[in-house]
């Protein structure tokens, strides 16, 4: 579901561009935000504040590998594992990632707290091996750093350390 | 629009392209309004040279808009930035902000007449946008796909409109060209293609990191004088100058310019100069399956040759990497390359091709012995 709230986002959204047609993908990325993915639901919603098909909007969020149409872990952890990363080592980097939160490419938490992909280049090439947690920039990492920033989310949500 | 001519600027996003011709033929058309995209979709893996200009210093590139706006005739911009990239996008946005109160941007700036407006739009993960008509595609709201052209954008671009898409650092030379004077700017660096080029250098270098260079700067300096060479003590193998799609260069073959008219007849691209190093630690098999483990992940699978080409060459390449390699495997990579070399609907694939021909070129051996031996020297 929608509400008016965020209709209302989408609406200034919409006024950025000549066209409504632009609003899909920054609408779709809004809702992800607010929501954590994006539903099935919402994409109906979307088609008849856009006032296009729904297909058009199921097609767009499909294609956009940062768009999540299942739900997604609180923590999303994003290791790059592009060629200048893994000239330092990235793929040891979340093989170490994977075995301390005990998940595999894809997969989310029992406590739904962390989920974990490999990814494209980052751009931070210069500054590798590097990660993205949620929206926010790592880098330069190595497994203790790494450790730590998994451990302060951790200490921050439950009070106490693993 | 005569200086920008004058000045000799090629578009820094790859291909090259002269900016002022690009920007005449826009301007030609009669059509209104025109459009002006900003190209910051940096996701060439190796590449991060827009991230600081889009992160520490937004205004530049809104002043490198406004000028191109006002001399294009064009009152609209839009800047295409990478979902990757949310600071840069809330930086972005604070100094578009920043820039409509000082009068800067909106109806009439500094009550001059001229009118021009920007604003951001951010994509969602996708590498095949930062092909132009698939960046035009994804901000009307589709799928990134490419076009075909003709038509070109500076007739038919974004809402049917001219457009002139343009990348963050070729937008962020105007205005110093419009300071110094394209004369003079055409004086810094090579002669074809002149002024100041970012370079950002990753790999196996003592200090990685972004280096803005004249245009033409020797590749061997950049990575041993201004990079600090190699390090760990270790031993140049291979250099990869302009970002993952460009063919990869031995060792022995570094000494040369970097710049569009060189590097071609050096057997490699400048490419978005990105320049990734490798020491002698470094299994080329395994680098190569991992650049196409990559294409074939953002083809956009909109023509054959791409989308099966990469999916056959990534799996031909998991077999000789992982030493399940056939006799016949180097052969039949190398065709499948050859097949999809031109025959591509946009540079993806061609950047596919190039890179395992390159590979197979310089480092056959190493190719042989994971099929022979199971595995190389380097024992991965
Ligand atoms: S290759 Fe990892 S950030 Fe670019």
């Amino acid at each position: 579901m929608i509400d008016e709230n965020m209709r209302q986002t989408i609406e200034g959204l919409i006024k950025k561009f000549p066209c409504r047609d632009s609003a899909v993908v920054p609408s779709l990325s809004y809702i992800q935000k607010v929501k954590g993915h994006i539903s099935e639901n919402d994409m109906e919603d979307l088609a008849i504040i856009l006032q296009f098909p729904e297909a058009r909007i199921f097609s767009a969020a499909s294609f956009y590998s940062m768009l999540k149409l299942m739900p997604k872990a609180r923590y999303h952890i994003q290791v790059c594992t592009n060629v200048s990363c893994s000239l330092v080592e990235t793929e040891t980097l979340f093989d170490h990632i994977s075995g301390k939160l005990g998940i595999g490419e894809g997969e989310i938490t029992p406590d739904g707290l962390f989920s974990l992909e490999s990814v494209e280049c980052l751009g931070s090439c210069g500054y590798a091996p590097a990660m993205m947690v949620n929206s926010e920039h790592y880098e330069n990492l190595n497994f203790k750093k790494a450790d730590e920033i998994i451990e302060l989310i951790i200490k921050e949500f439950t009070g106490k350390y693993p | 629009m005569e200086e920008i001519k004058r000045s000799g600027l090629r578009g820094r996003g790859g291909a090259g392209f002269p900016t002022g011709m690009k920007w005449s033929f826009a301007k030609a058309d009669p059509k209104f309004p025109k459009y002006l995209l900003c190209n910051a979709d940096e996701g060439e893996p190796g590449t991060f040279k827009d991230r600081p200009i889009l992160e520490k210093n937004p205004h530049l590139l809104i002043e490198g808009m406004v000028i191109s706006g006002y001399v294009l005739g064009s009152e609209y911009g839009y800047i295409y930035l990478r979902g990757e990239y949310p600071a840069a996008a809330d930086i972005l946005n604070a100094a578009i902000k920043q820039a409509y109160e000082a009068n800067y941007l909106g109806d009439n700036i500094n009550g001059k007449g001229v009118k021009f407006h920007l604003a951001v739009h951010q994509g969602a993960g996708a590498y095949i946008c930062g092909e132009e008509t698939a960046l035009i595609e994804s901000i009307e709201g589709k799928k990134g796909q490419p076009r075909n052209k003709p038509p070109f954008p500076v007739n038919v671009g974004a809402w049917s409109m001219p457009t002139i898409v343009n990348n963050v650092e070729t937008l962020s030379n105007l205005p110093y060209i419009i300071e110094i004077g394209g004369e003079a700017y055409s004086n810094i660096g090579s002669k074809e293609c002149p002024g100041p080029k970012l370079f950002c250098v990753s790999g196996h270098v003592k200090k990685p990191g972004v280096y803005e260079l004249p245009m033409g700067t020797n590749l061997k300096d950049i990575i041993y004088i201004h990079a600090g060479g190699i390090r760990d003590g270790g031993k140049l193998k291979a250099v990869i100058p302009g970002g993952i799609s460009t063919p990869v260069l031995p060792a022995d073959a570094i000494d040369c310019a970097m710049d569009f008219v060189a590097m071609p007849k050096a057997g490699s691209m400048l490419g978005s100069g990105a320049v990734i190093v490798m020491d002698d630690s470094v299994c080329m098999v395994r680098v190569a399956y991992r650049a196409l483990k990559f294409f074939e992940h953002e083809s956009c699978g909109k023509c054959v040759p791409c989308r099966e080409g990469t999916d056959w060459l990534r799996k031909v390449l998991a077999r000789v990497e992982k030493g399940k390699g056939k006799d016949g495997d180097i052969e039949l990579l190398s065709d499948i390359a050859e097949i999809m070399m031109g025959r591509t609907f946009c540079p993806l694939g061609d950047g596919a091709a190039g890179v395992v021909m390159g590979m197979i070129k310089h480092f056959k051996n190493e190719f042989e012995e994971h099929i022979k031996n199971g595995r190389c020297a380097l024992s991965c």
